[in-house]
């Protein structure tokens, strides 16, 4: 679905992507992470065509999206940090939405009934609690069926009720519709039942790559945290 | 890219700084009525008053109204929408309303005032004006990411079209006054958009006549209908250059 080939990728002087080589098929729930500085944002807003990239570096659906638009169409993005227009009403924000994308007209409104965002209509963007804006982000997301969902640091400043909707909702696009979802998160509990497999981002290069289940067996550890930290502690005693 | 003009358009009529623009327009405008008889003096006033506000409006206003947006600019680039389709949207809906709200602002007081043919060469004039100070604007938005220094330049072109460059232009002229620099003074005025603006409303009018020399050759220049064709086909260059640079800059750039 999206192949990413030897994506390197520099702001001024310092090398952000050293080379990235991965392959996503639809059906995935990966979970990208890595610490702080590990290029997890630029590799995604490289996806989203938010930083430049050059020719055949990523392919959507086997088309190079080099100078392209129209592959948004198939994505759904959640940013880290949710901004909006402050004297943007909630309402304003999905009527323009929908009359840009004409071309869908059933909407997944699943997340939007869960998190009430009508009840959220007449207010200002401005007077929105970070959460809200996260709650209606999300909504937005999911809003036009896209193929792929990509969510970065989705859980960060949602409340523990919204997060189990959201990881039910990502749970249901994941197994039973079929979808790539793409998570950046530091908070690995959280990822726990969604990620099938995982991919370590370390200064710019993938460390390690690999799906849940061969993680599990090479580290017998269940929770996603032990595994990850069993396997970067044998990974630096070989050296 | 339809539905986002018309979203931008009207957010920005809803703005106070637009209907304090509008109101400003209207009193100086009308004041200068109440104040001269002559619809000559009156056209003039109202060109300075042009000269004046006009690039600094567009300037300052489209700087920080781009910087605003910023994160809107973001959210819709998260649709299938072209980089380059976002920023026609934005310079076209600034155009809209700003010139409409400078057309406006000057236009009734023009009319009032019985300028006749050259107050509608002032309008237009002025539009092209803010065609390219909001393109200037946009141009220089992109350049910089870092708002300071965004605003700083936008204010130094300011500086440079309104005072700077009439200063230089001065200089040159005292110093080789010996010589004849009439034809190359005509030239160096196709650099500064307001210098061309300007002439060409002044030529229209009888001030002309106090214009020495160099006004003689601007009279043979900018009276005929070529050279006014060709003055206003300058300023659309003015226009379109920067802001199709702009695009091509958007393009490159990393959000």
């Amino acid at each position: 679905m999206i192949s990413i080939k030897q994506l390197h990728k520099r702001f001024g002087r310092q090398e952000v992507l050293k080379g990235i080589d991965l392959h996503f098929s639809a059906g995935e729930g990966l979970a990208l992470i890595g610490p702080n500085g590990s290029g997890k944002t630029t590799l995604i807003k490289c996806l989203l065509g938010l930083n430049t990239i050059r020719q055949d570096q990523i392919q959507f659906n086997g088309q190079d999206i080099f100078g392209q638009s129209a592959y948004r169409k198939s994505i759904g993005y959640m940013p880290q940090i949710s901004r909006f227009p402050e004297q943007m009403r909630v309402k304003e924000l999905f009527m323009l939405m929908k009359s840009i994308r004409t071309e869908v007209s059933n909407y997944d409104t699943d997340l939007f009934e869960a998190f009430e965002i009508e009840a959220l209509y007449p207010k200002k963007m401005g007077l929105l609690s970070g959460g809200m804006r996260q709650k209606v982000s999300a909504a937005l997301a999911f809003l036009f069926h896209p193929d792929v969902l990509i969510l970065d640091e989705p859980t960060a400043g949602l409340d523990p009720v919204s997060n189990e909707m959201l990881k039910e909702k990502l749970r249901k696009t994941i197994h039973q519709e079929n979808k790539l979802v793409l998570i950046t998160s530091h908070v690995l509990n959280d990822l726990d039942d969604i990620a099938s497999r995982l991919v370590y981002l370390m200064e710019g290069r993938v460390l390690f790559d690999k799906q849940l289940t061969d993680l599990q067996a090479e580290t017998s550890e269940n929770r996603l945290n032990a595994m990850i930290a069993t396997f970067l502690r044998k990974q630096t005693s070989h050296g | 890219m339809g539905k986002i003009i018309q979203f931008l358009a009207t957010d920005l009529v809803k703005n106070k700084t637009i209907i304090f623009y509008l109101l400003f327009l209207w009193v100086t405008g009308f004041g200068l009525i109440s104040l001269q008889g002559q619809s000559e003096k009156i056209l003039l006033a109202l060109l300075n008053i042009s000269i004046l506000v006009v690039p600094m409006v567009c300037l300052v206003f489209s700087i920080i109204y781009f910087y605003n947006m910023y994160e809107f600019l973001l959210l819709l680039h998260a649709q299938p929408l072209a980089r380059s389709t976002l920023l026609v949207s934005f310079y076209t809906s600034l155009s809209l309303v700003l010139t409409g709200v400078y057309l406006l602002g000057l236009g009734l007081p023009v009319y009032f005032s019985d300028a006749g043919g050259v107050g509608l060469l002032l309008l237009l004039t002025g539009s092209l004006w803010n065609l390219i100070f909001i393109g200037l604007a946009l141009l220089m938005a992109i350049w910089a990411s870092d708002r300071t220094k965004g605003m700083g330049f936008s204010l130094l072109i300011w500086v440079y079209f309104v005072l700077l460059f009439d200063g230089l232009v001065l200089l040159l002229m005292y110093n080789f006054n010996e010589y004849p620099i009439e034809k190359l003074v005509l030239y160096i005025s196709f650099l500064n958009p307001l210098d061309l603006g300007r002439i060409l409303v002044l030529m229209q009018t009888d001030a002309a006549a106090l214009m020495g020399y160099s006004g003689a050759v601007f009279q043979k220049v900018f009276s005929e209908t070529w050279g006014k064709g060709l003055v206003l086909v300058l300023l659309l260059l003015w226009a379109l250059i920067p802001f199709s640079v702009s695009i091509r800059w958007f393009n490159k750039k990393d959000l």
